[in-house]
């Protein structure tokens, strides 16, 4: 490993830093009370209440899934604490009157919330560990009729909404993790795009854990009525710190007729250090509904952060020619572990799915994609085409591919294509002979490697996505 | 019902099996206790998602400890692709020494049934068998390993070709019906010996009710050796079928694996191969045609222990009726295993609107520099090769039938044995296509 390869690996986390401001944490453990303390502290209406009880006494009975193939420590969940506010964030503030301390932590992460620095185009909701921070452009989208704010707001805003809609895709009973987050959910972001309406900009929710000793478990529901177009990005950091934090989120995205959600992911939450001790352990459950015909549901994820990952964004396929999408970048370093994948579940008539799914270990990481692609009886002529390739880079890593097959009709045409392989010294060769450095040689063939999930990804997120990877990556191969 | 099993194993210790030596009978005791605590797998085992043996777990099925049934030669004529070829027969899971033939066999080359091998080839059997294939987590090896009291002994010595193929036939008759068979195979291919073995599972008496077969053929494949190794499961359409094929692979060895499956209302095939030393290669191919309410299912395991092996696989299935198939397919390359070379296909035809197929290839990596690939794909006839050959003149019934029988082709034409490939290349163009 050549030595400006080395210190590239080695750079730091650049969002490790904490913030200090004055929390108001509850006491680690739950139980009812505590879940009914969260609801209060959130002035939440009863039946809320009820749901997320429904969802405790679920959670209950249930057990820890261990199939993945990822190793960690046993989780305490009576030692961490389910819920964790700045105390200077009050309901439905504007943004002027946020605290200047958390306007500076997201300036550092370069989300700047003041209206005037804004990206243009882009509407940003801030979640900071268990809260809502604020919501940029909530009156440009309400011209347009769409509603754009934090969950807990839209409990109070448009309950009708959420009660319609929370828990259809993933109900509290669906694993034990979606339990855990239906138990004890925090903020999240909501969408509501009405009929017909193309959303004129990017959404974006940008998640931050900072206190100790909690566990981050928002729940984002987006919606997206007949017709209607939407496109939301989300971005997730967290300090470093030496114990293992929990994230056990849950997205709900429901497409009704003609209606087209296009979600991208780039997750960049503390991975742990070399040893891997610290990092997040990121549990999320992420499932799309194409409810209606012609609708679309296209997830892009890029992968780089987390000490464990277990996600596997799904489609469910119920209206007719109905087409859900997975594009995904996971890359694994030092002793990292992914297992993520997708779920596509052709229920109508022509649907169509597409999968490409870009693994890159490195170092000790351990990557997995694991999918499933079932196509029902009554799914006539429904088409899937899946593509998933491994890059190893290093000799302690592993790339590891469980794609499940289901077909219960004959119209269905199903293809499967992976590969592994190690990234080629010929290519390396070849571009240093043209005058590249090692590292620039590697970057290039890493962002060729993944180009067809980053041409997904809205154009400043791209930029973003491919210099994350160079941080994580480059410097692996020498 | 597994106290049942308790029970047979009970009465076989004290009579049919007492004869064998005694480590035979302490493998035997550890075989029945592992099976005591596993039980019959449930589709709650990953390796089992697919398949429910519910049907071999409630059926109350005897094991066949002594012999019974009779076969007469022209009734195997079918199921034989050669009246020369070395011949050992099975009737109802219990050697028949009239049917079988090893009088032409060249020196250094031993063919025999397990009783036999005992007192011939003691230091041989013992060193081998349940060496190879664990009993740790499998429920049927380990019946198979409890019950383990009839099967053949291969052994060929170190730089000895056999030239013609060597066929182990295993027909069960109407006595086997609610019978249970455990045949136990061992095949020892010493250094650069070469052998092609078959292993044929049939029947005489089809529709004459359920019986189970459970076989588990061991191979050690020595440095150097090939062994071309072929099974073909034509079992009766009421039977149920596990049979487990295990091998281990020294040094620069081959192994030529090909599953024939066609019969039995539920059967499971494993093929497994540890590549255990460097420059191995293994060629596991296969082909299942299923048709009314069958189950078929492969599950194949190649693990790439050591550097600079190679493994090519291919596996293709026609499925008819409310058949289902499974195929599930591993490609483990452990740490050390770099420049392995390793490539998986499972492609699936399915004819009728009820057949049903879940597929599982899986690769799991642990090593860096290996280029590993696997493919799979379920799907009807292609439009566009039908209206192809429609545009050319050939009605829309031909055409089908043609593109059914290449589906199938293409893998059979990888059988290198002449007989056995234009045989089944027949018997299945006879089967899709109505004519010879």
């Amino acid at each position: 490993m050549s030595s400006s390869i080395e210190s590239l690996v080695n750079r730091e986390y650049q969002y490790g830093f904490v913030t200090d401001v004055d929390t108001d944490t509850i006491p680690p453990g739950l139980n009812e009370d505590v879940i009914r303390l969260i609801s209060s502290k959130k002035d939440e209406p009863q039946w809320l209440l009820d749901w997320r009880l429904k969802g405790y006494r679920r959670w209950l009975t249930m057990k820890e899934p261990h199939w993945p193939n990822v190793s960690y420590t046993p989780i305490d969940y009576q030692a961490q604490s389910y819920y964790s506010a700045p105390k200077s964030v009050t309901p439905l503030q504007s943004l002027d009157e946020v605290d200047p301390e958390l306007l500076r932590t997201y300036e550092k992460l370069g989300i700047p919330l003041n209206e005037q620095k804004f990206l243009s185009g882009v509407a940003v909701d801030a979640i900071f560990d268990s809260v809502s921070v604020g919501t940029t452009m909530k009156a440009e989208l309400m011209e347009h009729g769409i509603i754009f704010c934090s969950l807990g707001e839209a409990v109070k805003e448009h309950p009708e909404l959420v009660q319609k809609y929370l828990g259809s895709v993933v109900p509290h009973s669906d694993n034990f993790f979606a339990a855990l987050n239906a138990a004890a959910f925090s903020d999240g972001s909501f969408v509501y795009i009405p009929k017909g309406v193309r959303c004129p900009m990017e959404l974006s929710t940008y998640f931050r854990i900072n206190a100790e000793g909690t566990g981050q478990f928002e729940r984002t529901l987006i919606i997206a009525d007949e017709g209607s177009y939407v496109s939301y990005l989300e971005g997730c950091t967290a300090p470093k710190r030496s114990t293992s934090q929990l994230h056990a989120a849950v997205v709900e995205l429901v497409a009704l007729k003609d209606a087209t959600i296009k979600y991208s992911t780039v997750q960049n939450w503390y991975a742990g250090d070399k040893e891997g001790k610290g990092g997040i352990y990121n549990f999320v459950t992420k499932r799309g509904k194409c409810a209606g015909a012609n609708s679309k549901i296209s997830w892009t994820q890029v992968e780089t952060g987390s000490a464990i990952t277990w996600k596997y964004p799904s489609v469910i396929l119920q209206g007719d020619n109905s087409t859900g999408e997975f594009y995904s970048v996971a890359v694994v370093n030092n002793r990292q572990q992914a297992d993520t994948g997708t779920k596509m579940i052709h229920i109508g008539r022509n649907t169509r799915s597409n999968i490409v799914s870009k693994g890159i270990s490195a170092g000790g990481g351990q990557n997995s994609y694991r999918g499933l692609v079932k196509v029902m009886p009554k799914a006539e002529g429904a088409r899937n085409y899946t593509q998933c390739d491994s890059m190893l880079v290093g000799n302690e890593c592993g790339a590891h591919t469980f794609p499940y097959i289901e077909v219960g009709n004959n119209s269905a045409q199903v293809e499967h294509e992976a590969s592994t392989s190690k990234i080629g010294e010929d290519q390396i060769f070849y571009l240093k002979q043209r005058g590249l450095s090692a590292e620039q040689a590697v970057s290039m063939i890493v962002s060729g490697f993944c180009k067809e999930v980053f041409k997904e990804l809205p154009m400043e997120f791209a930029l973003e996505a491919q210099q994350l990877l160079g941080i994580t990556l480059e410097g692996s191969v020498g | 019902m597994i106290d049942a099993y308790l029970r047979s194993f009970e009465a076989f210790s004290r009579n049919g099996g007492a004869a064998a030596p005694e480590w035979a009978r302490a493998l035997r005791l550890s075989a029945i206790t592992r099976f005591e605590t596993l039980g019959f797998p449930t589709t709650r085992n990953e390796d089992w998602h697919f398949t429910s043996v519910a049907p071999i777990a409630d059926a109350a099925l005897t094991p066949l400890t002594s012999p019974s049934g009779r076969v007469e030669a022209a009734q195997l004529a079918p199921f034989l692709f050669s009246d020369d070829w070395h011949q050992l027969v099975f009737v109802n899971g219990r050697f028949d020494a009239a049917l079988s033939r090893t009088d032409a066999l060249p020196d250094g080359v031993r063919v025999l049934p397990l009783a036999q091998a005992y007192d011939e080839l003691p230091i041989l059997v013992e060193q081998h068998l349940g060496r190879i294939a664990s009993f740790d987590a499998h429920s049927f090896t380990a019946l198979n390993t409890a019950f383990l009291h009839d099967g053949a002994v291969i052994h060929v010595t170190a730089d000895v070709e056999v030239a013609k193929p060597i066929h182990l036939v295993f027909v069960s008759d109407a006595a086997a019906v609610n019978g249970a068979m455990h045949p136990r195979n061992l095949i020892v291919l010493d250094r650069f010996a070469k052998a092609t073995v078959l292993e044929t599972y049939c029947t005489t008496a089809r529709g004459a009710g359920a019986y189970l077969t459970n076989a588990v053929t061991e191979a050690s494949i020595g440095d150097g050796a090939t062994l071309t190794h072929l099974k073909l499961q034509r079992e009766s359409a009421q039977a149920y079928h596990v049979g487990t094929f295990d091998a281990r692979q020294g040094r620069d060895s081959h192994l030529v694996s090909f599953s024939f499956a066609t019969g039995a209302a539920l059967s499971r095939t494993n093929i497994y191969t540890e590549l255990r030393g460097e420059g191995c290669g293994a060629t596991l191919n296969g082909l299942y045609l299923g048709d009314a309410e069958q189950t078929i299912d492969h599950q194949t395991r190649i693990e790439h222990v050591e550097p600079n092996c190679y493994s090519r696989e291919l596996y293709k299935g026609i499925l008819d009726g409310a058949s289902h198939g499974v195929f599930n397919g591993k490609v483990y390359v452990h740490p050390e295993a770099q420049k392995t070379d390793g490539k998986q296909t499972n492609n699936t035809l399915l004819l009728s609107e009820k057949a049903q197929i879940d597929t599982k290839p899986q690769l799991e990596i642990f090593a860096d520099d290996v280029k590993c690939t696997h493919g799979a794909t379920v799907g009807r006839l292609d439009e566009t090769s039908l209206f192809y050959m429609k545009s050319r003149g050939i009605d829309a019934r031909t055409a089908r039938e043609l593109l059914t029988y290449a589906f199938a082709a293409d893998v059979l034409e990888t059988i290198e044995l002449a007989e056995v490939r234009d045989g089944l290349e027949a018997a299945t163009l006879r089967r899709y296509a109505g004519r010879a």
